[in-house]
């Protein structure tokens, strides 16, 4: 396999004046996390004074993901891209009730037990999860972050239950690698070549069901991003779009929170690939917060790197893929205690892009931290 | 405003010098050698046909085996591309499985799969063309030109 990009040894070009990263630092107003009219917060980060728990977690994928270094921790791999159905579409919400009711099953919970469904996908007017939501007699908040789903659905979840508003939510994410090239490319027989830069969507459901009482790692804090475009415009380069609002939102957390990358066990961004998390590194580095061994992205983790998808996993099934099943499982088996998770999605739409627009990309982080009583 | 959006601009413009340093991308020369390698391998196998047409056939005109020539590999190409294999050829090939014939077979093929599952009316007839129509629509306009300048030319000689 020829190593297409060499990481953290490649000689970059120095892109970025220190006279620019003195001053974007400048720009965030508020210093810390301030007390402000009774919640601790910071401009973008909340922290939760009564943190809920992950109860219960449920995944679902495609062969293809269930045969990459994290197919062990996935709950059901399904071989059959159409599951059965008539089309991808259906093989779509399939995956998603499988994982919402896993996930409800897992907690202990009944479906009319939970409050709130919260849930996003990558399809034109997120039908995959009002179809979903048709079937579970749940109230339902449909949400679209692109592929920062998964991390602002948790978020929401748990500002609302830290709030007292409801009690347990059901967070899920779903996308699919047939679906979303239906959408945002090419027909799936269509002959044309992947740029070596490209990335692959994900066939993957997870949910996370998030409870007031009960055990569990914790959502402790969040941090909302802001909408953040450096200006690239190329569809098929989206590590490099999306990696800027990572670097933004992940320079915020740190800052508000007065944490370094060094305090948490792992730190995950959500589908930026190979290419998107080296920027990254550069990017935070020139930020001043240098990221270390503990930093990964959840699009390099799903796939290896034999499985032809050049820079690695997309979409927002991957995060809420690889968060539900092998993270999960590590901080309940006690191996992390403190993870950051950065989903960063990219909010543009094809028409948009043929219109010569740029790409907005935005990213939500939360913290989830283990044994939080 | 204007020097934070004058700010801005520079700062993307640097990071767009920076993400192209960065960015990986296939190698022009393995790209050509594959291309031509997988589209004289098209051209050779549809010679082959066409000779064997001409032996079998020896009373048809250069015309007629030239025309059953095309569509059997046209024929062969919805085929392949039918049971999953021509974009596995194409991911190989590039220009050399797109450019010839057998490339706008596999592209009106597949895009009349991917949406039959709206239906024979708003699938697959209304998007059959979707990926192949601008090729229909400069090959009939830039003809048209082409006719033209000949009309015009045709005047003076």
């Amino acid at each position: 396999m020829k190593i297409l990009h060499r990481g953290e040894n490649c000689h970059f070009v120095p892109a970025f004046s220190q006279e620019i990263v003195r001053e974007s630092v400048r720009d965030i107003p508020s210093a810390g996390a301030v007390l402000h009219s009774g919640i601790r917060r910071g401009r973008q980060t909340f922290i939760f004074d009564d943190p809920p728990k992950i109860v219960g977690r449920w995944t679902v994928s495609g062969k293809k993901e269930g045969a990459g270094p994290v197919g062990q921790y996935i709950h059901s791999v399904y071989r059959d891209p159409k599951m059965g159905e008539k089309n991808f579409e259906m093989a779509e919400i399939d995956m998603l009730r499988e994982a919402v009711d896993g996930a409800i099953k897992a907690g202990g919970y009944l479906p009319e037990d939970i409050d709130l469904f919260i849930a996003g996908d990558l399809l034109n007017q997120i039908t995959t999860s009002s179809y979903v939501a048709r079937e579970l007699n749940i109230p339902y908040m449909g949400m679209y972050s692109a592929c920062s789903t998964s991390s602002e659905s948790l978020a929401t979840a748990a500002f609302l239950i830290n709030a007292g508003y409801i009690e347990t939510a059901a967070c899920a994410t779903v996308s699919h690698f047939a679906t979303a090239e239906r959408q945002y490319r090419f027909p799936l027989e269509y002959g044309c070549q992947r740029p070596p830069y490209s990335q692959w969507t994900v066939t993957g459901a997870g949910c996370a069901l998030l409870s007031k009482a009960g055990k569990g790692p914790a959502v402790t804090a969040a941090t909302l991003g802001k909408v953040v475009d450096y200006g690239a415009n190329d569809i098929g380069n989206m590590g490099a779009a999306m990696a800027p609002a990572a670097m933004d939102t992940l320079a915020a957390h740190f800052f508000e929170t007065g944490t370094t990358p060094a305090d948490y066990d792992l730190i995950l961004t959500g589908d930026l690939g190979k290419l998107g998390s080296d920027i990254l590194r550069e990017l935070m580095r020139e930020r001043g917060y240098p990221l270390l061994q503990n930093y990964i992205d959840c699009g390099t983790l799903i796939y290896a790197s034999d499985q032809d998808v050049y820079q690695g996993g997309s979409g927002c099934g991957c995060s809420a893929t690889v968060l539900n099943s092998f993270i999960l499982e590590k901080m309940e088996a006690g191996q992390y205690k403190s993870v950051l998770l950065a989903a960063t999605g990219a909010l543009m739409s094809p028409q948009s892009c043929y219109q010569g627009e740029t790409i907005p990309c935005i990213s939500h982080a939360v913290v989830i931290r283990a044994g939080e009583a | 405003m204007t020097q934070s959006s004058e700010n801005t601009r520079k700062r993307n413009e640097r990071y767009d010098k920076y993400v192209k340093a960065v960015t990986p991308q296939s190698s022009v020369w393995r790209s050509l050698w594959r291309a031509f390698f997988v589209g004289g391998l098209t051209c050779i196998l549809a010679q082959g046909f066409a000779d064997l047409y001409r032996w079998v056939f020896p009373s048809w005109t250069a015309d007629m085996v030239g025309n059953l020539t095309s569509v059997t590999v046209i024929s062969l190409a919805i085929l392949l591309t039918g049971l999953g294999i021509f974009d596995k050829i194409a991911k190989v090939g590039g220009a050399g499985s797109f450019l010839p014939i057998t490339g706008f077979a596999n592209a009106m093929a597949s895009a009349s799969m991917e949406f039959k599952s709206e239906g024979l009316i708003f699938g697959t007839s209304a998007k059959m063309f979707s990926v192949v129509g601008p090729v229909i629509v400069n090959g009939v306009v830039w003809s048209t030109v082409a006719g033209l300048i000949h009309f015009v030319i045709g005047f003076f000689m």
